[in-house]
């Protein structure tokens, strides 16, 4: 793939099981890309400089702040959305519990902040420790220092921290193997 | 964002091949992107070219015959630090990676990338400050400016920014070796070699010349099962840059310090390996004098400004902190 400067050209994306073709310069962000050019603003452009989190998207499972993401560079991955989360319109289990906890005040950080968790809870039972984890082994149990360590990508301006926090717990006990 | 060209290599030969034909050839490598896009949007860098290297196939943890470990330039952060033999053989280079960034970020970051990571000075992003590193010979605002965040150790008259790493701390403090390719061949520099002091050149980083590609990091085998610890002090617990950090290493035998490793992030324009507070400890008792001397022996040079006088002080007893718990937990401190 080489695209001259000043020109556009069609990249494909494969977003929320679909694939899309859209033109673009290489300047385009991911974020940019899936807010203005796919019709899926659902993802939230906050700081766009990787500090706040609420661009939170999943690519292959991960997540990662889609503002520092080149559009092009994620050709062939697996994006994964908000609007991804409940394609037939329920609510996924971490909606739902950010709902029934209050896990949200103004509402912009959240899908972010949904986004962040799927990725956490994915990370934590794969084993990938945290700051918090003890140097040997695995943390077997999401406490709250390991839910606070592993979400402290993602800021909430109005302070909704506990109801988010609660909503985590509640999906991670729900969800247990 | 300015514009620019885009290319993807798919190997390290076609990335070098793709830089010598950027039009420049001021090309940038582009990785995980986390500091490039955001220096790229604030205009502080304007590469017309980037060539795209996260298909190059460098993202492999491998075992060298000899016991070195190898980790290719691609290997993302968060990679690293779950990596099994990494935690087993080197948690304090786990440890310093998990105490960076956030998750999202990790996931994101690389290697090679974490290496050429550019100074958080607030005057080095403010394009109407005046900044020797990003504008050669324009002056530094830091100096007689908002300075708490910035270096007491090896900084000059001309820059007084300080490398933003923690991984590159515990790779300083690990003698971990960078391996390199480039127009002219490979070759390989100490850790401790690859980035600079600002001197009279702050706008050049590393030794990095143009066009030049990190292959990998090799963690020596002698370093490997150290008894170590990465302590970073910040405004808040966690997602925040080092005010003072400390990667240490410390083997202690018969009441006798061994080995000891020591190396400083948050206070100088590179990882600062702290080989006087070394030279001073090794072979001698693990005691809280001893630990305290040292401290105040490496930070003695040490040039605060107005708003970063607290930085000495907090690098002394930080140091003799994490020494006295190593110390501790070998039951050797009397």
């Amino acid at each position: 793939m080489n695209i001259s400067q000043d020109e556009f050209k069609n990249i494909s994306l494969h977003v929320n099981g679909v694939e899309r073709v859209l033109a673009i310069e290489p300047r385009l962000s991911l974020l940019d890309a899936l807010r203005d050019h796919l019709g899926l603003p659902g993802t939230k452009k906050g700081c766009n400089q990787g500090a706040c989190g609420a661009c939170t998207v999943l690519v292959d499972g991960e997540r990662i702040n889609s503002c520092l993401a080149l559009a092009i560079q994620y050709q062939g991955r697996e994006i994964v959305t908000i609007e991804g989360l409940a394609p037939s319109g329920v609510l996924h289990a971490m909606q739902q519990a950010f709902i029934e906890h209050d896990g949200f005040q103004c509402g912009y950080c959240t899908p972010g902040q949904i986004c962040s968790a799927l990725g956490m809870l994915n990370e934590f039972r794969n084993g990938v420790p945290s700051a918090v984890t003890p140097n040997s082994g695995v943390s077997t149990e999401l406490t709250d220092a390991e839910l606070r360590e592993r979400m402290s990508g993602n800021l909430c301006r109005c302070g909704a921290y506990v109801g988010i926090r609660d909503a985590i717990h509640q999906v991670y006990r729900a969800t247990a193997p | 964002m300015n514009n620019f060209t885009y290319s993807t290599a798919t190997d390290t030969r076609s990335a070098l091949k793709l830089f010598s034909e950027s039009p420049d050839r001021k090309a940038r490598f582009l990785a995980g992107g986390t500091n490039l896009i955001d220096l790229m949007r604030e205009g502080i860098e304007q590469p017309r070219s980037l060539v795209d290297i996260t298909r190059v196939p460098l993202a492999e943890v491998q075992e060298l015959p000899g016991g070195d470990l190898r980790v290719g330039a691609m290997v993302r952060n968060s990679h690293l630090a779950a990596h099994a033999l990494v935690r087993e053989k080197y948690p304090l280079l786990s440890q310093a990676i998990l105490m960076g960034a956030s998750a999202q970020l990790r996931n994101m970051a690389t290697t090679g990338g974490n290496l050429m990571q550019r100074t958080r000075c607030y005057y080095f992003y403010d394009g109407a400050a005046a900044c020797n590193k990003r504008v050669p010979g324009s002056g530094c605002d830091a100096i007689e400016g908002f300075n708490r965040i910035h270096a007491i150790l090896g900084t000059s008259p001309k820059c007084i920014a300080t490398h933003p790493s923690d991984m590159c701390v515990a790779l300083a403090a690990l003698d971990a070796n960078v391996n390199i390719t480039g127009p002219s061949g490979d070759r390989r520099l100490a850790f401790t070699d690859f980035h600079r002091l600002p001197g009279d050149t702050p706008e050049i980083d590393t030794n990095l010349q143009p066009g030049e590609l990190i292959t990998s990091v090799d963690l020596p085998a002698s370093s490997s099962g150290l008894p170590s610890a990465y302590r970073k002090v910040r405004d808040r617990a966690s997602y925040a840059f080092a005010l003072v950090s400390v990667a240490a290493a410390l083997k202690v035998e018969d009441g006798i310090i061994r080995e000891v490793r020591l190396a400083l992030g948050g206070v100088s324009h590179k990882p600062w390996r702290a080989s006087v507070a070394e030279d001073l400890l090794r072979g001698k008792a693990p005691t809280p004098d001893n630990f305290a001397r040292a401290a105040a022996a490496e930070l003695a040079p040490a040039i605060p400004r107005r708003g970063n006088t607290f930085k000495v002080e907090l690098g002394k007893r930080t140091i003799a902190l994490v020494l006295s718990d190593l110390a501790a937990v070998q039951g050797a401190e009397r």
